[in-house]
């Protein structure tokens, strides 16, 4: 077991550091030619907008910034860790394309230039949506959505339009979805209006086409439904469902959240689905932006892209254009036309990876989770959901440590925090409702090594022995860590902790009672606008 | 200052390792098999633990434990690190009646919960005392424990008593079904479930255990709310009948009503028209009426109608309709429900069969799962 210990910097916070008049960057006078030109620059901005007093801000020198700032990213808890963050797919984020995101090309656009001044991005969004057309069999791809349930979303207020468009909106008042569909799926129907009706797995590891029909009706709307589920199940019956609703009239959308394990193995318009959506920050490639902004892309056939939200990139005759006059269309689910960032990163993926490699990253993931599954049920007291069925696994499988917990009262949380003791990041638990207790989900995908994987499971087979033999010391865990373990009760009183510098001082006040040194800087400056 | 009652079931458990179903009445026979005590052991583990998380915080809290008499908590909670009272109490064996006898007393000293040692017989006995006015909280040492009142483990019990005495005036709490299992039936192969009624308990997900070990559910707000949606929008022309359970009691609630909780009510425009209804007062009130009827499930067997409600006559049922039957549940219990069936059992083998196939069970507002019925 590699031995492991976190950077712990004793350290003040940032507005706790500092001497007055220490500067970081020093900005030149205001040049006689410009001053003659514009006046007092500080007279640009309208006073009404004008602070009365300056802001309290720590006065640091650049390098004391850059060490703090890298002192706080060394206490996170992981991210550069193994990290086999099940139903969320962690990939490397290849650094050829941050430096490409940040070439002037890019970075010094704005979307609002006229569109013959932005045809290089625009043609790399169009190649992107190509090459997800290509994917999924879809005739048109959108990436305003910024995230997976954004693009969830898209679809379930395109549903709404679509009905709407036909007449039958009144009527279709129910999506359909599954009990293992993540949970963004219900959320964003019932956002939209739906109403929800939620199939149970059955004996296959899925919901039965007997449920399915007892489900649907006039009243259908959509179905909205993910294909593996988290257990790692593939429906094979799948194709059925999209005919059971569209007989009924409804719209089938395939949230491609676990697009892993089926990439370049099937297409979502050949099995009849008539929407689809992937996630860039998962699945090709590009960063998951702290749970947003990333990308939702969300692609759909000719029939419903009138509603796509607007602008669309089209390309005519070689040139490319925003297609701002959609009259069906949804409108914005958010500003512009993408997180271009993102799509730079998935384009440059997509492209690096070909249609070949993106094959073989699919077989890899399957791979390397059935070889995951073979090692972890080797470990005492790890089992996997509906350990009875014998349908493979595609690229994750849902475990349980019900056993380990019910042996020496060690519960998935507890494994977490340890497990962080050996370098690797925090594993993920379930999505709701749980279906089996104690449950983790680990999911490997093609990108780590098997070393990777094999330290992975090392750790958890180790700290299972500690559970056996030591629990008290997995229990306390973690001791490798930043920090300490922390009491839940602690961290449910809102009074034991701050996310701001003002409620911090709110909270804890300085023990000498004065406000602290220098100027009130808390809610007394929040008053100071008109 | 939170003051916690302690009652150990000294003989719970002891006919689990000699495979008894059970322990209630007789203990002689668990003995001869050679059963030895496990309660006393389990129940310091658990306190061990409430000891150490409790004075790691003593800083911060006020705590005392009050304790039953000798092995049935007071020999365990001496020589602590936190003050300790014992109740006054004989030598000698202990019954059931020992047990409420000491719920009684701690009620009567307003304890904040009591902490207990057993299974759901000592669950249920605890329960008929003090109902769900003073939370409860079950380390887990009997043989049957299908009640959602028990921790997963005997130091999860400690930790989760540590927490409520730490959480102070901030303590979340659940509802909780009590259940026991028909020892008598078990023997034979046969379980029959049967709801005593609804506790409180700390809530807590990882370690504390819903009905019959499972995974606890977190769906309280959304079952809540489908049960306030259904109070709202009852027809004023119909009368609406609502079977047992804690699920029903709350729809109730939420018309201002009481319900029996282990009997058949009936509304209509807000007002109640019968209450703990039997199937001759029950096809009297429903002639010419329309009216519709409102299941709730009871966890663990997932049982839907003949167990518990049989006051639901098949010509009851029939006098309603089967299509004016709405079941609530919450989306947990149901999840986690192995085989992932309703049950029937009306004893009306044509009847049953029409019942079975695929219902809409209501788990929020707007929101439904599709459930097989079995009979």
């Amino acid at each position: 077991m590699r031995r492991y210990h976190a950077a712990v910097w004793d350290e003040p916070l940032v507005m706790e550091m500092g001497r007055p008049g220490r500067r970081g960057i020093v900005f030149d006078e205001v040049e006689p030619e410009v001053r003659d030109a514009v006046g007092d620059p500080a007279e640009l901005v309208p006073a009404g907008l004008r602070r009365a007093a300056p802001p309290e801000l720590p006065e640091l020198s650049e390098p004391e910034v850059l060490r703090h700032y890298l002192h706080l990213s060394q206490e996170t808890l992981g991210m550069m860790g193994v990290s086999l963050f099940g139903t969320c797919t962690m990939k490397y984020n290849p650094r050829l394309a941050w430096e490409l995101v940040a070439r002037p090309e890019i970075a010094e656009l704005h979307p609002e230039q006229d569109d013959e001044t932005l045809q290089g991005v625009l043609e790399l969004v169009h190649g992107l949506d190509l090459i997800l057309r290509g994917l999924s069999g879809m005739d048109r791809f959108v990436f305003q959505p910024g995230g997976g349930a954004h693009a969830a979303y898209t679809h379930a207020v395109i549903t709404r339009a679509y009905h709407a468009f036909r007449g039958e909106l009144a009527q279709r008042d129910e999506i359909v979805t599954t009990i293992q569909a993540h949970p963004c799926n219900p959320a964003t129907a019932a956002a939209a209006g739906f109403r929800i009706v939620t199939l149970p797995l059955e004996e296959n590891g899925y919901p039965s086409l007997d449920a399915l029909r007892a489900a649907v009706s006039e009243r259908t709307a959509a179905l909205m439904v993910g294909n593996p589920d988290d257990m790692g199940i593939y429906n094979p019956e799948i194709q059925r469902w999209v005919e059971v609703v569209h007989a009924a009239g409804g719209l089938c959308f395939y949230d491609h959240a676990n697009f892993n394990g089926v990439m370049g193995k099937l297409k979502a318009r050949d099995l009849g689905f008539d929407a689809c959506m992937y996630m860039l920050h998962k699945t090709f490639g590009a960063p998951k932006a702290g749970g947003g902004p990333a990308v939702g892309a969300y692609g759909c056939t000719e029939e419903l892209a009138r509603f796509l939200p607007a602008p669309v990139v089209v390309e005519e005759g070689g040139r490319y254009r925003l297609d701002r006059d959609r009259p069906d269309s949804i409108g914005k689910v958010r500003e512009f036309f993408g997180n271009v960032p993102q799509l730079v990163y998935a384009y440059t993926w997509s492209r690096a990876m070909g249609a070949e490699g993106i094959d073989e990253a699919s077989d890899i993931s399957v791979l390397l989770n059935n070889y995951m599954e073979k090692r972890l049920l080797e470990i005492r007291g790890v089992a996997k959901s509906h350990p009875h069925l014998t349908a493979p696994r595609l690229e994750m499988t849902r475990y349980s440590l019900e056993q380990v917990e019910q042996d020496t009262g060690i519960t998935v949380v507890d494994f977490q925090n340890r497990m962080a003791d050996f370098g690797i990041d925090a594993f993920w638990l379930s999505h709701e409702p749980w279906l089996v207790p104690q449950p983790f989900t680990p999911e490997a995908g093609e990108m780590w090594s098997k070393e990777d994987v094999d330290e992975w499971i090392d750790v958890l087979a180790h700290v299972v022995e500690e559970a056996y033999a030591d629990p008290e010391l997995v229990r306390s865990a973690p001791h490798n860590q930043a920090i300490r373990k922390l009491s839940d009760t602690d961290l449910n009183d809102p009074a034991n902790w701050a996310t701001t510098w003002r409620a911090y001082r709110r909270k804890r006040p300085p023990s000498d009672g004065s406000s602290g040194d220098g100027a009130e800087p808390t809610e007394d400056w929040a008053k100071v606008a008109p | 200052m939170t003051r916690i009652g302690l009652i150990v079931n000294p003989i719970a458990g002891m006919g689990g390792r000699v495979g008894l179903k059970g322990t209630d009445g007789i203990v002689e026979r668990a003995r001869e098999l050679g059963a030895t005590p496990v309660a006393a052991e389990r129940t310091a583990r658990a306190l061990v633990r409430l000891e150490r998380d409790l004075v790691s915080q003593k800083h911060k809290v006020g705590f005392e434990l009050i304790a039953a008499a000798r092995e049935m908590g007071g020999d365990l909670a001496l020589g602590r690190e936190f003050a300790v009272d014992v109740l006054p109490g004989r030598n000698g064996a202990t019954s059931a009646a020992d047990t409420r006898a000491a719920s009684r007393e701690l009620a009567r000293r307003e304890v904040d919960l009591i902490l207990f040692a057993g299974g759901d017989g000592t669950g249920s006995d605890i329960h008929e005392i003090v109902g769900d006015r003073l939370p409860i909280l079950g380390i887990p040492t009997g043989v049957k424990m299908h009640s959602a009142v028990f921790a997963t483990s005997p130091e999860n019990a400690g930790e989760v008593a540590a927490a409520f005495v730490l959480a102070g005036a901030s303590a979340r709490l659940r509802e909780a079904e009590v259940v026991d299992v028909d020892e008598e039936a078990a023997r034979e192969g046969r379980i029959e479930t049967r709801l005593y009624g609804a506790a409180r308990v700390p809530e807590d997900r990882l370690r504390m255990q819903s009905a019959k070990a499972r995974s606890a559910p977190t769906d309280e707000a959304a079952l809540d709310a489908v049960c306030r949606s259904l109070a709202v929008g009852m027809d004023p022309r119909r009368i609406y009948v609502l079977g047992p359970g804690t699920t029903t009691r709350r729809v109730l609630e939420h018309l201002g009503l009481p319900k029996t909780l282990l009997g058949i009510d009936a509304v209509r425009a807000g007002s109640l028209v019968g209450s703990d209804l039997g199937e001759r007062e029950l096809l009297a009130l429903l002639e010419g009426q329309a009216a519709t009827l409102v299941l709730g499930v009871v966890g663990g067997q997932g049982a839907l109608l003949g167990r518990g409600n049989q006051q639901l006559s098949p010509a009851v049922l029939r006098r309603i309709g089967l299509e004016n039957v709405e079941v609530i549940a919450g989306l947990g219990k149901l999840a986690v429900l192995d085989p992932p069936w309703l049950r029937v059992d009306t004893g009306d083998l044509q009847l049953d069969a029409e019942l079975a196939g695929y219902r809409r069970v209501h788990v929020a507002p707007r929101r439904e799962v599709i459930f097989r019925v079995a009979a």
